[in-house]
């Protein structure tokens, strides 16, 4: 982490950024905040351990619009989608340095299954343990990482960063599950299971906007769900069936866009599997039209967007 | 004092709901909120928080005001009914019960808002001590006792025992209605339990966080704070904090068309949001950062000083475990109490 | 505002509750300008819906458009209607400028604070300062001053607009305050114009060039520039903070300082305001 901190100040003292964008510390190890940092001094309050989860790619949009370099801290998963928005023209290349710096898989305090948590030690990067220590109010205990770790970790998209400007610490391998396995295990399900399924989920739903806020692919100026024009506009579900509109809505949204970052289900505040939205979509994308991963490049043509001759027509009926 | 055994529970839950309706913690995909008690109901009184709070047994998320039709093309206006039939909110914990007393302020303020007081005629509050309190608890900062916390009825886990200790009239009612299962008993194993629930206190975090930076002088001192531009930056301008808080109390009223008619409900509402203030002719607080400024100042400065110094927050902490960045109430009080010092 | 309150009919015991609204019809439609409508509303059985005090305010209401505060144009004193001079600019009075007399709104109200009529301003000098749609409230006090022109001293007014076809109650102001004994009317508008003889200038000039006396107490109402330079110009002209009322106007979705919207540090501006006095608005937050 000190060595994030040297390099950050040395740029910044260099004149080569106007700001860092990275994490700050919080009250406690887990509750890390992203923040801008704008001295030397200010980085002091710098930090980078396992439960740095969040992407700050989307908050590049507003960073691009200041005067100067923004230097930014991208995990290799964060990269991609940071191209999905450089391919979407929201963020500008040339306000950005990129650090692409290491993973080693990312925790979530929600994620540990203790109550009264006053420590938790081991999440350091790069040392980080393979048992967590827990210090708790009611006794001390012990968690593997790899248990305390985000779903997006454990089927990993990799230890590569799809853009940068410069590379900073080692990742590590964390997949250890599928990545389709959930959506294929609700496909098998019969009907009213999925049905079942979802409404038990979305029902949870409080409609905060966290999930549409925190989307790096939510980027749209005047989002749907906010125009007064039609009763989309709820903050609240005036019905059962308005949640699932959200949500399949949104999914709809960012289908061939959304690069699974994760970060939907990682801030629902009621642990709703979001991501298994898009997960679907982009599992049938790859049915359908090839392997294709959002943001993975700016070259590749977006199965969604583009036209041809031999598109399957999945509306008219499979292969 | 009277109690009753843990493993009967369902037969007074049962008793309860026969006369009145049953909203307690459910937990349903793995998180525990309120809801109406069924059979097949997975009730969770062990949660410590609910992820909402349980401030929509009185102040909905959504609920209709009235509906408006036409006859012979003459605008009809029907009044939604009010409620009518008592019911029970079982298993509220300290926090939340005087964040009633909070939101009790506001809506029974003149003009009193009928529909919610409709709700807190009929509603009795069942309220519970905190056997297990969180390292983001600091409701001993307002003043709350979480192991005797206030209600019609109050109660206490302990051993294979839950207590029952009726505190109003209405909680005698319901005493009386479900006194079949319940059997009267010494108050000792009670005050051990709360002995023990105020041990733990002694040992939160956050216990001894310093309010002195707020309260009814701060409406004019901390507004103009440079504070605020460093706080508010990874906002995500989601209304998360403000749906879990049990505090939080501002609306919109919406259209809802049927069809055939006009539905007029009323929702919660986040200061948030970038539309929370937005007319047709511009918007008196454009930035996140006044957005931002605008939700605590309201809590711990605006409220208080209209309300006698009561703050409108009651250190539940749901803000602290579930916003997507990190951020909360806490930082803003300690990022305040910093600048005095 | 006891008047608005009705026995609910479906759940006895509970008044009507502020949040439910009373139809009213509308049985005079006046074309003020391109972008302004006056609109007279009564009661389906005739009448007034209620009572009111000069500035203040009712949310109008055309179901499944929207719902929004206006303030209340016409004067207490007169006992057989109601009026709202609207201005065309979003999404409800668009609708609102579509409707013909015999078509129906929902309005509930009255809300807020009004001008103290009866106390601070009674037996003073009255100086009234209106831009644009700005007259709405300020009419009503007007009106309400020189139904009980005994009670007042010297009446002033200074309006201006953009131009003259932008003149809300141009006809009024010409023909029957410029008329009335005791009163002086001054208007202004923002650029010269053809058939327009009258001064050109804008609000918060006209005011210093006309030079009035501090023997007076100033209602002040437009939008915030030119609110912003009046009271400059007041204060020139050795005015007081105290000596100057205007009325603030923000988003408002409740009407009883419950929603939130319209919170501006300690106040609610539907129900602690709309009407300020200067010296208690720079008491607040400057955020509004």
């Amino acid at each position: 982490m000190q060595e994030l901190i040297e390099r950050a100040k040395s740029l910044l003292e260099a004149g080569q950024v106007a700001r860092v964008l990275g994490w700050k510390k919080g009250e406690n190890v887990w509750d890390a905040e992203p923040a801008f940092f704008e001295s030397a001094d200010a980085l002091d309050a710098f930090v980078y351990n396992g439960f740095c989860g969040a992407n700050l790619s989307k908050y590049m949009i507003e960073a691009g619009k200041l005067e100067g370099k923004t230097l930014v801290f991208l995990k290799p998963c964060d990269s991609y989608s940071f191209n999905q928005l450089l391919r979407e023209h929201r963020v500008d290349r040339e306000k950005a340095y990129i650090i692409g710096v290491g993973c080693k898989g990312k925790l979530a305090i929600s994620k540990i299954p203790f109550d009264g948590i006053l420590n938790v030690s081991g999440a350091d990067y790069p040392a980080a343990a393979e048992m967590l220590k827990v210090e708790t109010l009611y006794g001390d205990v012990e968690i593997a990482y790899k248990e305390a770790m985000l779903e997006r970790c454990h089927v990993c998209k990799g230890k590569e960063h799809v853009v940068y400007d410069e590379l900073l610490g080692e990742s590590c391998d964390t997949v250890d599950a599928d990545r389709f396995a959930e959506v294929e295990r609700i496909e098998a399900m019969s009907p009213e299971e999925k049905f079942a399924f979802f409404q038990q989920e979305l029902s949870k739903c409080i409609r905060c906007n966290a999930c549409r806020n925190v989307c790096p692919a939510c980027s749209c100026r005047k989002c749907v769900f906010d125009s007064t024009a039609f009763d989309s506009a709820q903050k609240a579900n005036t019905t059962s069936f308005e949640e699932k509109m959200f949500h399949i809505i949104r999914a709809f949204h960012v289908a061939g866009r959304c690069t699974d970052c994760g970060e939907c289900s990682r801030v629902c505040p009621q642990g709703i599997p979001l991501h298994l939205f898009n997960r679907k979509f982009i599992k049938d994308i790859n049915a359908l039209y090839g392997e294709y991963q959002a943001g993975s490049d700016l070259e590749t043509k977006a199965p969604l967007t583009c036209f041809t001759t031999d598109d399957a027509e999945p509306g008219v009926g499979r292969g | 004092m009277y109690r009753i055994l843990k493993s009967d529970l369902p037969k007074l839950y049962a008793a309860i709901s026969a006369k009145n309706d049953l909203l307690l913690p459910v937990k349903t995909a793995g998180k525990t909120n309120f809801a109406l008690w069924t059979e097949d109901a997975v009730v969770d009184i062990e949660a410590l928080k609910t992820v909402k709070s349980p401030k929509d047994a009185f102040f909905p998320q959504s609920e209709n005001l009235y509906t408006c039709g036409k006859v012979d093309g003459k605008t009809t206006i029907t009044e939604e009914e009010r409620c009518n039939a008592p019911f029970v909110v079982f298993g509220i914990k300290g926090c939340d019960v005087r964040a009633i007393a909070v939101l009790d302020k506001v809506f029974l303020s003149e003009p009193v808002d009928s529909y919610y007081a409709s709700r807190r005629e009929h509603g009795v509050i069942v309220s519970m001590a905190c056997n297990r309190p969180e390292t983001s608890c600091f409701c001993g900062a307002f003043g709350i006792d979480c192991a005797q916390p206030e209600g019609d009825v109050v109660t206490w886990q302990a051993g294979e025992y839950l207590y029952w200790q009726p505190m109003t009239e209405k909680g005698e009612v319901l005493t009386q209605q479900v006194a079949e299962f319940l059997s009267a008993c010494e108050d000792a194993p009670v005050n051990e339990a709360m002995e023990q629930i105020r041990a733990i206190c002694n040992k939160l975090p956050l216990k001894d966080l310093d309010l002195s930076a707020w309260g009814a002088e701060a409406a004019q001192k901390n507004f103009d704070s440079p504070i605020w531009e460093q706080l508010y930056k990874p906002c995500l301008a989601c209304g998360t904090c403000t749906f879990v808080c049990p505090t939080c109390q501002c609306y919109d009223i919406k259209d809802y068309n049927t069809g055939n008619g006009v539905q007029r409900y009323r929702c919660w509402d986040s200061c948030m949001y970038s539309d929370f203030t937005m007319m047709a002719h511009g918007n008196n607080r454009n930035s996140q950062m006044q957005r931002f400024r605008q939700r605590f100042m309201h809590k711990l400065a605006y409220f208080p000083a209209n309300n006698d110094g009561m703050f409108s927050c009651v250190g539940c902490g749901r803000c602290v475990d579930s916003c997507p960045a990190h951020l909360n109430i806490v930082k803003v009080i300690k990022a305040f109490g910093k600048g005095e010092k | 505002m006891q008047e608005a309150m009705h026995e609910c009919k479906c759940n006895p015991g509970f008044m009507r509750d502020t949040l439910v609204p009373q139809v009213g019809i509308i049985t005079d439609i006046r074309q003020e300008t391109p972008d302004v409508k006056t609109f007279r509303v009564n009661a389906p059985e005739g009448g007034k819906l209620f009572e009111h005090m000069p500035g203040q305010c009712a949310m109008v209401c055309v179901p499944g458009v929207s719902e929004a505060m206006f303030s209340i144009t016409s004067s207490p004193t007169n006992k057989e209607y109601q009026e709202f001079s609207i201005k065309r600019c979003g999404d409800l009075t668009d609708c609102l400028h579509s409707l013909q007399i015999g078509d129906e709104v929902l309005v509930r109200g009255p809300y807020g604070n009004h001008f103290p009529v009866e106390t601070e301003l009674k037996g003073k000098n009255l100086l009234f300062i209106a831009g644009g749609i700005g007259l709405a409230p300020l009419r009503s006090v007007i009106n309400y001053v020189l139904d009980n022109r005994e009670n007042y001293g010297t009446v002033d007014i200074l309006y201006g607009s953009r131009s003259a076809d932008d003149l809300v109650r141009r006809d009024e102001l010409e023909n029957v305050w410029a008329k009335t004994p005791g009163v002086n009317v001054y208007m202004t508008i923002d650029r010269p114009q053809e058939g327009w003889d009258g001064h050109v200038g804008f609000v918060p000039a006209y005011l210093e060039e006309v030079g009035f006396d501090t023997n007076k107490v100033a209602l002040l109402c437009g939008p915030p520039i030119m609110i912003k330079f009046c009271l400059q110009a007041l204060e020139k002209l050795g005015f007081s903070k105290e000596q100057v009322y205007t009325t603030l106007e923000l988003r408002m979705k409740c009407g009883v300082g419950k929603c939130g919207r319209c919170n501006i540090g300690t106040k609610y501006v539907c129900k602690d305001g709309p009407v300020f006095r200067f010296d208690q608005v720079d008491e607040l937050p400057n955020e509004y």
